[in-house]
């Protein structure tokens, strides 16, 4: 007899991440069916309608709703209670629970923390609809601000940037993905040693390869600032790009700058070199597309520069059978990433379809299949509207990684796996399942990005890959000229 | 150009706890916002209005503009010469109303200011006068004046008169009764009427006089000793009215009255611990009318109750009114009253939370926390939350106990609608039924939709 409990909590509220954390710690008890803890938004409605709860009527997306499925009534009492456990060991963790004392409440606006604090980085990660209006208040409290958050519009973007130019203030993001100051790594990141070399990053996952290679070669970095991906856009015009530039010029620690960006608008490319060309800091670029250097190439050339000499990037190859006829499907948690790896293809096949495509006719919705070549960004911003990014939830991979695998037409697969703090702890044994799951004979390639301390172990993750039977590489342009050498074009 | 790389990083985490416990493991302090979504449905008007390029100017000019005002108590006079009222004209606390809706309390008082002014003997016929249009009703606010509970003002009752000498603005306010059976709280017997007669006739011209002689008393200083000694200026205000009585009394002594008339007005304003309440509130309300109409502003002006509907005004939308009903207030009751007995929250009195006095200075006043929760700590937490929906922190008024910390200024719509939470506001409670008086005192809330509606208007206004 199955013991079934919905319930509305008014107005309680807790972020995405920590409530899928809630959800899969309480399903794992004995006794327990299904589980879903989340904001009552219209897709958490949908999913507890796909999991066969019941729906409470009357929720708004700023109310939480508890759903259990347990196998009887004693288990069904004990995960509600685990529940409970769950979400107040949560509230101790901001300060905010009931056993504090009331007059210590944590603030709960950026202006009234910066009130105590005086100037700091703000990192905003509030859903995206939200991220201006903090973002805003952060500028106006004097401080800097990093918005990871995505889904915020271009014209928000120019009014924050304008807003922070106009206070000689910086704005990383939106979607800034990684950062490092002060020795700290912020959002995705990695373990890195203080060292010679600055970033600019229009690109999280580019900034994380690049970084990750100076790991691997030893070098450390100063400071690594995400400007969000648009900023070399014409609309944006490279506003924290100069603004980022111009911090790393002042800072004595800082003897090489690397700019890393997805394909930037040509003018404001141009523009950033002349800049860049006044700094008295050398200044090095790797600017995604056409014929122009990878990341890796760049990496290469930037330690060069510092006399380092360049070693050979890991990688564990398997045994390369011969080119298969069909497409190349590239699945992606890194949008630069993807983006360089469709810059490698598209030199060598033509078309690329993609829900971020290189040229405006290769666009395609990502829950299509098409009959050519795919590589898709799981990292998008419509991909990721109302569910964790895919570096920490590969759910919707996962489920396209089967579908691809099934597909005759698929020639061979290629992904990559983003290490490091706030990512997957596991992210190689997912995907190491599926791979065992899809037929035997289609080659999977895989790029691993992480540092050498990162908390995965990265040669850990690239044995379970690389045992599951996958090409496993640390430069993302190695992986995916290895796919396309494994592909024979169709017409 | 940004120092983020020339100081050590402070930092602050809105959103995913998972980003902050990343910080810390590499040990670097976090301050961890409490963040929550704003109140549904208002994320395009947030970002609207958090994007208009007039509003951190806007608001620090009324910020600014409030703290300049000074109120000085220049003179008392009756409401007709004060205000140009005729007869007919009548003034109510809160928000415009039509007589259909109107509550007991408001009804109680406008039958006893009809029978005041001779306009009608028999209390019951003033309701026929106001719905055959003989009798008006107007807010006070729309006359430059506030009024405690219903507010009703009528031609022959005296006001104070406030003056900021740097613009030669006024606000006005009339003499407050007392407790218990008193017009303000909707009773209207003989007794009430008996009370205002004295007032206008003796009070009123002692006063007057008290003030001519001893020139302008300056009531923003007392407010700000009274902050320093246990007053929170709307439910407590007996170290202003202490004050009040000191600066007068030698002026009332000399003013040529009777001996007996000076006693009886001495010993009604140091028997009524609210008396200062009446200049209390005109002086937030000078202070907040200088700060009006501010392109962009998104500070509220004005927090008003008329028994019936909660309304605000906000400086960057002129004179519009949002309104919402008026809420019960939570808290004790006199005698043998109790909820049922209790009218929705009314009066002007909530002016004094709108400049951070009252329940936003709660924490001023602990000798009133029982209207609180109880706890030193919960007048505490309660000042402390306030300053999350505020733009400053006043430069004169300073509570003690929180080491000398200004009080929270300047309600900001914005932040209201981000974190959900409502100004907390100290009231007394009137009688439901016209007649009874007051019931209670306790804390209110204003009602939470009228700050969306307020927020939507300013992003209309862009």
């Amino acid at each position: 007899m199955t013991a079934e409990h919905a319930e509305v909590r008014p107005g309680a509220y807790a972020d995405s991440v920590t409530l899928m954390q809630v959800s899969r710690s309480v399903a794992a008890l004995p006794g327990v069916g299904a589980v879903l803890v989340a904001m009552a938004t219209e897709l958490n409605l949908g999913l507890l309608d796909g999991m066969g709860l019941p729906v409470p009527s009357g929720a708004s997306a700023n109310d939480l709703i508890v759903a259990v499925r347990a196998e009887d009534e004693t288990s069904l009492a004990a995960a509600l209670s685990a529940v409970d456990d769950a979400l107040s060991a949560r509230r101790g963790a901001t300060g905010g629970g009931a056993g504090g004392a009331v007059a210590d409440q944590p603030p709960r606006t950026v202006g009234l923390a910066a009130r105590d604090t005086g100037p700091a980085l703000v990192l905003v990660s509030v859903p995206g609809q939200h991220a201006f209006t903090e973002a805003i208040d952060a500028l106006e409290s004097g401080c800097d601000v990093m918005i990871f958050s995505d889904n915020v519009s271009v014209e928000q973007e120019i009014a924050l940037k304008e807003a922070a130019d106009e206070r000689g203030l910086l704005v990383m993001g939106p979607d800034c993905g990684t950062a490092v100051v002060g020795g700290v790594g912020l959002g995705f990141s990695h373990s890195l040693a203080p060292g010679p070399v600055g970033v600019v990053a229009a690109s999280g996952t580019g900034a994380q390869q690049v970084l990750c290679l100076l790991d691997a070669a030893g070098v450390g970095v100063s400071a690594a600032l995400g400007v969000g991906g648009r900023d070399l856009s014409a609309d944006v015009g490279g506003r924290s790009t100069r603004a980022a530039l111009r911090a790393l010029d002042a800072d004595p620690t800082t003897d090489l700058i690397i700019v890393i960006s997805k394909p930037p608008a040509d003018a404001v490319a141009a523009e950033i070199r002349r800049f860049a060309d006044t700094l008295g800091t050398p200044v090095e670029f790797a600017l995604i597309g056409g014929d122009r250097p990878d990341l890796t190439a760049a990496t290469e050339h930037a330690l060069r520069r510092l006399g380092v000499a360049v070693p050979r990037w890991p990688s564990w190859p398997g045994r390369a059978g011969e080119p298969r006829a069909g497409w190349l499907r590239g699945l992606f948690a890194g949008g630069t990433l993807c983006d360089e790896a469709m810059t490698i293809a598209a030199l060598r096949f033509g078309a690329v379809y993609s829900n971020i495509p290189l040229q405006p006719d290769w666009l395609i919705d990502p829950r299509d299949r098409v009959d050519a070549h795919l590589m898709i960004d799981f990292g998008d911003d419509e991909l990721t509207r109302g569910r964790p990014h895919p570096m920490i939830d590969q759910t919707l991979r996962l489920e396209r990684f089967a579908a691809e695998a099934a597909d005759e037409r698929t020639a061979v697969l290629l992904l990559d796996v983003v290490l490091g703090h706030g990512a997957h702890l596991n992210p190689a044994a997912e995907i190491a399942a599926a791979i065992r799951d899809a037929p035997a004979e289609l080659p999977v390639v895989v790029s691993v990005i992480g540092a050498r301390a990162d908390p995965q172990d990265i040669s850990g993750q690239a044995r379970i890959l690389h045992d599951a039977g996958a090409h496993v590489f640390t430069s993302n342009a190695e992986a995916a000229r290895f796919a396309c050498d494994l592909v024979v074009a169709t017409e | 150009m940004t120092d983020l790389l020339r100081r050590d990083l402070t930092l602050i985490t809105a959103g995913a706890d998972l980003f902050a416990a990343a910080a810390e493991s590499q040990a670097t302090s976090v301050t961890r916002v409490d963040w929550a979504p704003p109140m549904p449905g208002t994320e395009a008007d947030l970002a609207a209005v958090a994007g208009d390029r007039r509003r951190a100017a806007a608001n620090a000019e009324a910020v600014r503009r409030v703290q300049a005002c000074r109120a000085m108590l220049v003179d008392v006079l009756p409401a007709g010469e004060a205000l140009g009222l005729e007869a007919t004209q009548l003034l109510h606390a809160g928000p415009p109303i039509d007589w259909a809706r109107a509550s007991g309390p408001l009804r109680g008082a406008v039958m006893g200011a009809a029978v005041f002014e001779g306009v009608v003997d028999d209390p019951e016929r003033a309701s026929d006068l106001v719905v055959d249009g003989t009798l008006t009703l107007d807010p006070c606010h729309h006359h430059a004046a506030v009024g405690p509970m219903a507010g009703v003002v009528s031609r022959s009752m005296w006001m104070f008169v406030l003056e900021d000498p740097q613009t030669g603005r006024r606000a006005y306010c009339s003499l407050n009764e007392g407790l218990g059976k008193v017009l303000r709280y909707g009773a209207y017997s003989p007794e009430v009427i008996e009370r205002l007669r004295w007032m206008s006739g003796t009070l009123g011209p002692v006063l007057q006089a008290a003030v001519r002689s001893h020139g302008p008393v300056d009531i923003t200083a007392i407010l700000a000793q009274m902050v320093q000694m246990g007053d929170e200026a709307h439910n407590r205000n007996r170290a202003g009215t202490l004050m009040l009585l000191r600066d007068l009394l030698p002026a009332m002594v000399t003013s040529g009255f009777s001996a007996t008339d000076v006693s009886a007005a001495a010993a009604f304003i140091g028997g009524n611990d609210h008396f200062f309440l009446n200049l209390a509130m005109p002086a937030c309300k000078l202070a907040l009318d200088s700060a009006r109409n501010i392109a962009g502003s998104t500070m509220v002006v004005a927090m008003a109750r008329n028994g019936t509907d909660f309304g605000i005004q906000v400086s960057g939308t002129a004179d519009l009114w949002f309104t919402g009903p008026a809420q019960v207030p939570e808290g004790l009751y006199l005698g043998s009253y109790g909820p049922e007995d209790a009218n929705p929250d009314i009066g002007d009195s909530a002016i004094t939370e709108t400049i951070g006095l009252g329940g936003f200075a709660m924490a001023a006043a602990p000798a009133i926390v029982k209207f609180v929760g109880g706890t030193v700590a919960d007048a505490l937490a309660n000042t402390r939350r306030m300053y999350e929906i505020t733009l400053a922190e006043h430069a004169v008024f300073a509570v003690p106990v929180l080491d000398f910390r200004g009080t929270p200024l300047g309600i900001d719509v914005t932040k209201v609608v981000r974190t959900g939470i409502l100004p907390q506001i100290n009231t007394g409670m009137a009688g439901r039924v016209a007649g009874t008086g007051q019931v209670g005192a306790g804390l209110v809330t204003p009602p939470a939709e009228i700050f969306p509606a307020a927020l939507h208007a300013l992003a209309g206004r862009i």
